[in-house]
């Protein structure tokens, strides 16, 4: 349990709820309730009902034979892609919305990057009947066009974000400011394990399935539920949270989360949190962020939307901090790279940002027969168009 | 006592401004608070610009945005209230978000308020537990005084508990926005202000968010000690002739 939230909403240094007083009576209304309603039996029965039958879960953890022969491993693949929404981030949505109707809100809202969790969300907000308004950066609304055809026909409002960077950051401020003004029957949606206590907490939990189907799933393939290694990306960390979290106090088990570098971690055009960060606080909680001297919030960059974001959440920054786990970073390149590698070699097209956890493995040493599970989080038909420019298809 | 508590024992319709250090210029920080004196202010809450200011609207994030593509920070804005006591004798406040504090280091943040005659902050995103445990004893060591918001939603043990915690005054939102929403007092406003009036506070009151005109000034007195504004005058500022546009805009509030 040392690397889980404690009862003042922290994990070691970081985490807590830094948040105007506006946002406390909500924020508080969560954080007293969330455990509460998520044990509750009804609640399981219904979230693991639709993750079955709507979501496809569990989803296949593959050995992906010419992967594994490659690298002289056994690369086994979580297959995350293949949920409905094609990522792992309708495994939130879905808690989050019952969750919320049980709060008896009548309105959401969310951030988004890639569009991704902007999908999920207007998918679950279809599902049951909610009103669903979108936050995304004006640069991501033209890089995912796709994705904003999917909200919109999934009847979401999806409003431009205009300020900052015009991405996933200034997504995440405008969403907050919609929450500040609606302050009664709003909920909000916050798509990774950032934000003010319990938001990490409770992603991580409904992500932890990816970890939990793994371990039963690596017992029947190999008569272990210990693989050697786990690895993922990070951009604010959900998909690597869920994927980490039934491993995390096996200790024997290597966590590894690839962060996207961009053109370099010393490029200037990089969204390597750890690397170039310090620690700080961003929206609402306590963690590592880039930023300069005076504490302004530096503008991240990556090739993948869905990792173009300037800080991690705070258990990451907490793992990081106490080594439990090791975090590394892959450039655009690499990580288009290995793309089109994963293509050829298995008949999988991953979405740019898994693609980062995929092109660590390039950088790995096996001495022969290590069992090595990537978490393969997303599909990659939002990012056609990328793969297209790069590899001039 | 501060000039804060001084303030609040001597006068009722208390005129509060704020605005944001480094805007429109980035030297006409001193210039403002000279000229909102001069002009009948009461106080003065000056803001230190951050890249992500969750809790404010349209307006203040393009003053902050504009001041720091401008070169503000907080080691430059202390540097250009050095001599802000030789010519402003009224409260002065320093408002901002909690990661620049951070970044300065709290000792470092407290001591150079201290040192340039600052009374008191306002750091919105900054929660009272943490403030209790790592902010307060220095904050006191150096005479500030830290101000809470609370809002409609605020629940009323809580209301006591930053009561308790607060020496200077309550930031009262006049609703839960962002800034510069306009108020509209209705019933359920009315309802708020007297239910917080009749709480008895040990802490004066004033009423933020949306005051921007003589007639939403009067109402927002008529609950509290005084009122605040911030976007209405961060507007007015905009256009480069600060002793004009100060005194231009500070006619409005005299009756």
């Amino acid at each position: 349990m040392k690397y889980k939230v404690n009862e003042k909403g922290y994990y070691g240094d970081f985490g807590g709820a830094y948040i105007p007083e506006m946002l406390y009576p909500n924020v508080e209304e969560l954080r007293q309730n969330y455990l509460r309603i998520i044990d509750d039996a009804g609640f399981q029965k219904e979230f693991h009902q639709l993750m079955k039958d709507y979501v496809g879960r569990p989803s296949p953890l593959y050995l992906a034979n010419r992967l594994s022969e490659r690298y002289g491993a056994n690369i086994f693949l979580k297959r995350e892609d293949l949920n409905h929404t094609g990522a792992h981030k309708i495994n939130n949505t879905i808690g989050q919305i019952l969750l919320a109707e049980k709060l008896g809100k009548k309105r959401i809202i969310a951030e988004t990057g890639a569009g991704q969790h902007g999908v999920a969300t207007a998918t679950v907000c279809a599902l049951r009947n909610l009103e669903c308004v979108i936050y995304m950066g004006e640069v991501d609304i033209e890089r995912q066009a796709p994705n904003v055809a999917r909200m919109k026909m999934l009847g979401a409002k999806v409003v431009p974000a205009s300020s900052g960077s015009k991405t996933l950051k200034d997504a995440t401020n405008e969403a907050m400011r919609d929450w500040i003004n609606n302050p009664v029957d709003t909920h909000y949606i916050i798509g990774s394990v950032v934000g003010p206590h319990p938001y990490p907490d409770m992603v991580a939990i409904f992500q932890s399935i990816i970890s939990e189907e793994t371990k039963k799933q690596l017992m029947a393939q190999t008569g272990s539920d210990q693989p050697d290694y786990v690895l993922a990306c990070v951009g604010g960390g959900s998909n690597a949270m869920g994927m980490f979290y039934h491993f995390m106090d096996d200790e024997n088990v290597k966590l590894i989360a690839v962060e996207a570098a961009g053109k370099g971690v010393s490029s200037g055009f990089s969204a390597a949190t750890t690397y170039l960060g310090k620690e700080g606080v961003l929206h609402g909680s306590r963690s590592i962020l880039m930023q300069t001297p005076d504490g302004q919030v530096v503008e991240p960059h990556s090739v993948s939307a869905g990792l173009d974001y300037p800080g991690i959440g705070p258990q990451h920054a907490h793992l990081f901090k106490t080594g439990r786990g090791k975090y590394v970073s892959i450039t655009d390149e690499e990580s288009l790279d290995a793309g089109l590698l994963l293509t050829q070699l298995e008949g999988i097209i991953p979405a740019i940002e898994s693609a980062h956890a995929l092109a660590y493995l390039e950088k790995m040493e096996f001495k022969g027969g290590e069992n090595v599970v990537v978490c393969l989080s997303g599909r990659g038909d939002k990012d056609l168009d990328t793969y297209i420019k790069y590899f001039k298809l | 006592m501060n000039r804060i508590k001084q303030l609040f024992a001597s006068k009722k319709n208390i005129l509060s401004i704020y605005y944001t250090a480094g805007y429109p210029n980035t030297g006409d920080t001193i210039q403002i608070a000279e000229a909102l004196e001069k002009s009948g202010a009461d106080m003065l809450e000056i803001g230190f610009p951050y890249s992500d200011p969750v809790a404010d609207g349209p307006v203040i994030q393009a003053s902050s945005k504009k001041s720091l593509d401008q070169g503000m920070n907080l080691k430059l804005l202390f540097e250009q209230l050095k001599d802000l006591r030789t010519s402003v004798t009224i409260p002065v406040l320093l408002m901002g978000y909690v990661n620049p504090v951070l970044q300065f280091g709290v000792e470092n943040f407290c001591k150079a308020c201290a040192e340039v005659g600052v009374d008191g902050c306002i750091v919105p995103d900054l929660p009272m537990v943490e403030y209790e445990e790592f902010y307060k004893e220095c904050f006191e060591e150096h005479n500030l005084s830290n101000v809470f918001l609370i809002t409609p939603q605020t629940a009323e043990e809580r209301i006591h508990k930053i009561d308790g915690l607060t020496n200077g005054f309550i930031y009262l939102l006049s609703s839960s926005a962002t800034t510069g929403k306009n108020l509209e007092v209705g019933n359920t406003t009315e309802a708020y202000f007297s239910r917080i009036k009749n709480l008895n506070l040990k802490n004066p009151t004033m009423i933020g968010f949306g005051i921007s005109d003589k007639q939403t000034f009067d109402k927002a007195c008529s609950y509290a000690n005084g009122a605040i504004i911030g976007t209405a005058f961060v507007k007015a500022i905009d256009n480069g002739n600060i002793e004009e546009s100060v005194s231009e805009f500070m006619k409005k509030f005299k009756s």
